[in-house]
């Protein structure tokens, strides 16, 4: 009983480090990019302390709506994309025996080791006409002559899911290889075919776990600026792409900045939107 | 109804064989249950007849229909899995209710049905309570009220109980069987506990290395085991070496026990702990000496040491014991021993 009254203090104590961190590392940085994002923007210069909302209404313009919009539409579909192929995937590789996931885990970990860079590039070789992969679909006779498949929509599209898979199998690896294996199996018993089984109690089993790979890869999609730029056409540029471009190039900051906390606030709706939906669901079974 | 029957079911993977031409018939309103050691393949031996698993070899019937390639789902049995399988994201009515739904019966069939099977397993009221409310032993009737909602021609149970602290398991036994009896289904119960087996079972079946070594009642097997394995697997046992003499047998001790016929030169005897008689030194066949006591209030359980063999006795409650290294003399009850040929341990 006398550790009882010091636990509450020591559990405060144990919140000041990550507290302070986090202050450090995002609260502060964050609430300066607010305010600059309501400074003026000096022609040649940074920028000057005066209150404006100039920044915002120049966002406002159908031409960022319709970026925000394409940055928010990519980064669903490449979740989504990264689901179809992930949830299979690690349904199949948690039932494995221990010794045969690990090199396949190895493998997924060595994805993440890869840069932007090195990922943007090797794509946009893989896909190029003159070294990439129609050159051997031609040489099977496949196709008729050598195709670029760079620069287009599917390209960033398929970048940009082969960069965020390994993230979708590790978030969804631990619900997966937690899932009951007889579950699927009463449910056959009990008179459910096999599609059935799986439709009825395996996936609504899994449903808070999809949910929320599903955010992490969104966000994750949502900070991805180079594939945009090495493997699309400048229609498939992100919101990223173009912060990227004012801040670094344009030098304006404001404007950068501007763009940057709409960009917070549009994914921060839409992951508790998610959120929502997951937690709507398993309020459902409780 | 009909009886289940198999016919030579083997079940191989690669070079190993799980379960070797298992041939058993299952009459029809019987509890049977498949009892053995970890890995003998009981388990698998049920997932065969449920249809989990598909036999490389042999055949499954039900009365006249073959049912040995039928998918699960067309079986119609009812099975509560060693881990339960209830569904998580269902509220304990959806969950009895969910075999109900597939056959697509009407809303008001469903909710009485739902009522009903809670009342059998006698937890009413708690359809509307998610799985994660309940304690194991109620989650352990959710399944069960799930498994009987169809009302299915087989009954199957793999380890259902092993999830339970002793007291609840014992009790659920009882009421396990006593269910079954008033429903009259025909139940397969895969176990290790010889305890279970014996308070469930109409039939007993011991398994060891995918084989089938024994099936009858229980107190058959247990009076009557067909081997040394068995014998100690089921319930406690002495095993002692025992060699051919004129007129007996002798122990490996140096005792002689007379009127004992061995049937080979030597011999495994099995003698059951209440079989055991204690005599004082000099009286009995067996020269021995007291190591343990263990009085458990309800019998007396005495560790005895004759030569190089234990020797477990049991005693009535409240029986006068010789203490901890008294000499004692043991004796056999007569008939009481179960003799095995050396070849057949």
């Amino acid at each position: 009983m006398s550790a009882a009254p010091s636990r509450p203090s020591g559990g405060q104590a144990a919140l000041v480090f990550p507290g302070l961190m986090l202050g450090a590392f995002f609260v502060v940085p964050f609430g300066l990019m607010i305010a600059v994002s309501f400074f003026q923007r000096v022609q040649g210069g940074f920028y000057e302390p005066v209150l404006t909302g100039a920044n915002y209404a120049r966002f406002l313009s159908l031409f960022f709506g319709e970026i925000l919009l394409f940055s928010l539409g990519l980064s669903a579909l490449v979740a989504l994309v990264c689901l179809l192929v992930g949830a299979p995937f690690t349904y199949l590789l948690a039932r494995l025996p221990r010794r045969a996931q690990v090199p396949w885990l190895v493998a997924l970990l060595a994805i993440l080791s890869l840069s932007e860079v090195i990922i943007g590039f090797s794509w946009s070789t893989l896909l190029s006409r003159t070294a990439g992969v129609s050159n051997l679909l031609v040489a099977l006779g496949l196709m008729a002559s050598p195709t670029a498949f760079t620069p287009s929509f599917a390209a960033v599209l398929l970048g940009m899911t082969y960069q965020a898979l390994p993230y979708c199998v590790l978030v969804l690896y631990p619900s997966f290889s937690r899932l009951d294996p007889s579950l699927g199996e009463a449910a056959q018993t009990l008179g459910a075919s096999p599609a059935r089984a799986f439709l009825t109690v395996i996936l609504p089993a899994l449903r808070g776990a999809l949910a929320a790979t599903f955010v992490v890869v969104f966000v994750f999609a949502l900070g991805s600026y180079l594939l945009p730029q090495l493997l699309g056409r400048p229609q498939h540029w992100t919101l990223s792409v173009l912060i990227t471009d004012q801040a670094i190039y344009q030098s304006n900051m404001p404007f950068a900045a501007a763009m940057a906390v709409f960009l917070v606030l549009a994914s921060l709706l839409l992951v508790s939107l998610a959120a929502l939906f997951g937690a709507k669901r398993a309020g459902n079974a409780a | 109804m009909t009886a289940l029957v198999l016919d030579g079911v083997t079940k191989r993977y690669g070079a190993t064989t799980a379960v070797e031409a298992v041939d058993l018939t299952i009459p029809d309103g019987t509890l049977v249950c498949l009892l053995g050691p970890s890995g003998c393949g009981k388990t698998t031996l049920m997932r065969m007849i449920a249809g989990l698993e598909a036999p490389s070899a042999g055949e499954i019937r039900m009365g006249s229909e073959t049912i040995t390639r039928v998918p699960v789902h067309k079986r119609g049995f009812g099975m509560v899995f060693q881990s339960l399988a209830l569904f998580p994201h269902l509220s304990v009515g959806d969950n009895i209710a969910y075999p109900l739904r597939l056959r697509g019966e009407s809303r008001g069939t469903i909710e009485a049905r739902v009522r009903e099977l809670l009342d059998l397993v006698q937890l009413p009221g708690v359809e509307g309570r998610a799985i994660t409310q309940l304690s194991g032993g109620q989650r352990q009737r959710v399944a069960i009220a799930r498994a009987l909602a169809v009302a299915p021609r087989l009954f199957l149970l793999d380890e259902p109980l092993s999830a339970l602290d002793a007291k609840l398991r014992e009790a659920m036994q009882v009421e396990l069987r006593l269910l079954q009896e008033r429903l009259g289904i025909t139940t397969i119960v895969v176990t290790h506990d010889q305890r279970e087996a014996m308070t469930m079972a109409d039939q007993v079946v011991v398994m060891r290395g995918g084989r089938v070594l024994q099936m009858d009642r229980p107190i058959e097997v247990y009076r009557r085991p067909a081997t040394p394995f068995v014998a100690d697997f089921l319930g406690q046992t002495n095993l002692l070496q025992a060699r051919r003499e004129d007129g007996g047998a002798r122990l490996a001790s140096g005792a002689f026990l007379p009127d004992l016929a061995l049937p080979s030169d030597t011999a495994l005897l099995s003698i059951r702990p209440e079989d055991v008689i204690l005599l004082p030194e000099g009286e009995g066949p067996i020269a021995a000496e007291v190591e343990f006591v263990r009085d458990m209030g309800s019998a007396v359980e005495i560790y005895l040491r004759a030569g190089e063999a234990r020797i477990v006795a049991h005693r009535e409650a409240g029986a006068a014991v010789a203490p901890t290294g008294a000499r004692v003399s043991l004796g056999i009850r007569p008939g009481a021993s179960s003799v095995f040929p050396a070849e057949a341990a």
